[in-house]
């Protein structure tokens, strides 16, 4: 009982704040672009209105799929906040993902077709530096837990600077920001459309988008590993990130695929490998 | 009313997704139209987002005259927005076929294919008269009953 209600808490606050956190997102991006932008709680009230309308589906995918990634993302964040394994809360997340591909790739639209297969990509560059990442916790703390992090008595950003770098793109592409945000941005006028999220209506977009708010406070949260001493390191670290990717977006196009991949497996594998040897060397 | 019903349609209002469908204007209108979004009128001040996507759409801004070609993707176009939704006329052309009301390839306005809601006058429309509209549109678009839950 205790713990179904310390979940819920859980839940409701990383909601709150995934919300919120969209809200700064617009409002800054508006204020880079020389406009005022909407309110803090401006998503929340885009999330309620995509609730209450009218469902409308081609294929029953499109009405389980977004159920799945939103639990999914939900678990995960879950495992996280009862230091889990950091390779079992990749694996359930990535579960999710899998799903908004299939709803997507559901549908005959070649808009959320193409979308589907680039978020395939997206999820191939992005989990392995992520699964990397997670074997480097294993080798500086000797455990998969992210427990081990807090235990370390050090920033792990002092150990695995390189490797931070390298999470940082992953971050960009999870949070589906330029120059990565291939497979569905947040702003309307892309070239495939709303990418992955094309075919998704009322409802079942909404519940994409509350599984994006708890997606980004997972990856927020992993983020704060990296300086997990204290509360203000674990707070200071992912909000400059945060910022250093809503700026990034404002000042960078959109890339390929190719590039995505020359970035992710080039030059961020280069990175964690460097890292790493120099971490056992 | 209840708290529910209260805070969907507080929602509805602060959070109006457009789609803008050139239904065969001269460009005046569209130039008007996109020019809300600029900085200088910036309507997502007010939670309003230009959508590519009639899936996502809550109120469609359709300009120009309708003619025989384009009437089939206008209705396809409204049928694929889910309900609840609103249209907005902009313009003496979608208002009802303006200087080429009388050509044989034109329908004439809007309201002769889809249900139109809001009208909006000039050639061009301004800025400040489509805004008008839309804030109608939406207390239209608050109003209407709850989709199913």
């Amino acid at each position: 009982m205790q713990t179904t209600a310390l979940a819920l808490a859980v839940l409701g606050a990383a909601l709150l704040l995934g919300g919120l956190l969209s809200g700064l997102d617009r409002r800054l991006t508006a204020r880079l672009q020389s406009r005022q932008g909407p309110p803090f709680t401006q998503p929340f009230f885009d999330v309620i209105k995509l609730l209450a309308k009218e469902r409308m589906v081609t294929n029953p995918w499109q009405a389980f799929s977004p159920l799945a990634t939103l639990s999914a993302a939900a678990c995960a964040l879950l495992l996280f906040a009862w230091q889990g394994d950091l390779l079992v809360i990749l694996f359930v997340h990535m579960a999710g993902g899998v799903f908004l591909v299939l709803g997507a790739m559901a549908s005959p639209s070649p808009y959320s077709q193409i979308a589907g297969q680039r978020e395939l990509w997206q999820m191939l560059c992005c989990e392995t530096l992520l699964f990397v990442m997670a074997g480097a916790l294993y080798l500086t703390t000797g455990s998969f837990r992210v427990s081990g992090a807090a235990a370390l008595g050090e920033p792990l950003l002092y150990r695995l600077p390189l490797l931070f770098a390298a999470f940082l793109l992953a971050l960009t592409v999870k949070m589906r920001k330029s120059p990565f945000d291939l497979a569905g941005c947040h702003h309307a006028h892309q070239e495939l459309v709303r990418g992955v999220f094309t075919e998704y209506v009322g409802p079942h977009l909404g519940l994409l988008e509350i599984a994006h708010w708890l997606e980004v406070v997972l990856y927020l949260a992993i983020c704060s590993l990296f300086w997990a001493t204290g509360p203000w390191g674990m707070i200071l670290l992912p909000l400059t990130a945060f910022l250093a990717v809503i700026v990034l977006d404002n000042v960078s196009a959109r890339l390929t695929w190719r590039w995505m991949l020359g970035w992710g497996w080039g030059a961020a594998f280069v990175l964690s490998a460097v890292n790493l040897f120099w971490l056992k060397g | 009313m209840g708290l529910i019903d209260k805070l969907i349609s507080t929602a509805r209002r602060s959070s109006p997704w457009l789609l803008h469908f050139d239904c065969g204007s001269c460009n005046g209108c569209d130039i008007e139209t996109l020019a809300c979004l600029t900085p200088v009128y910036d309507v997502e001040r007010f939670g309003v987002v230009n959508v590519g996507n009639p899936k996502h759409a809550d109120i469609l801004l359709v300009t120009g005259t309708v003619n025989l070609r384009n009437r089939e993707v206008l209705a396809v176009l409204y049928e694929q927005m889910p309900e609840p939704k609103v249209v907005v006329a902009i313009g003496a052309c979608g208002l009802s076929g303006g200087i080429f009301r009388e050509a044989p390839n034109v329908v004439g306005g809007v309201d002769k294919v889809i249900p139109v809601d809001v009208y909006v006058p000039g050639c061009p429309a301004r800025p400040e008269a489509i805004i008008d509209g839309v804030v109608l549109a939406l207390e239209k678009f608050r109003g209407k009953a709850l989709a199913v839950l």
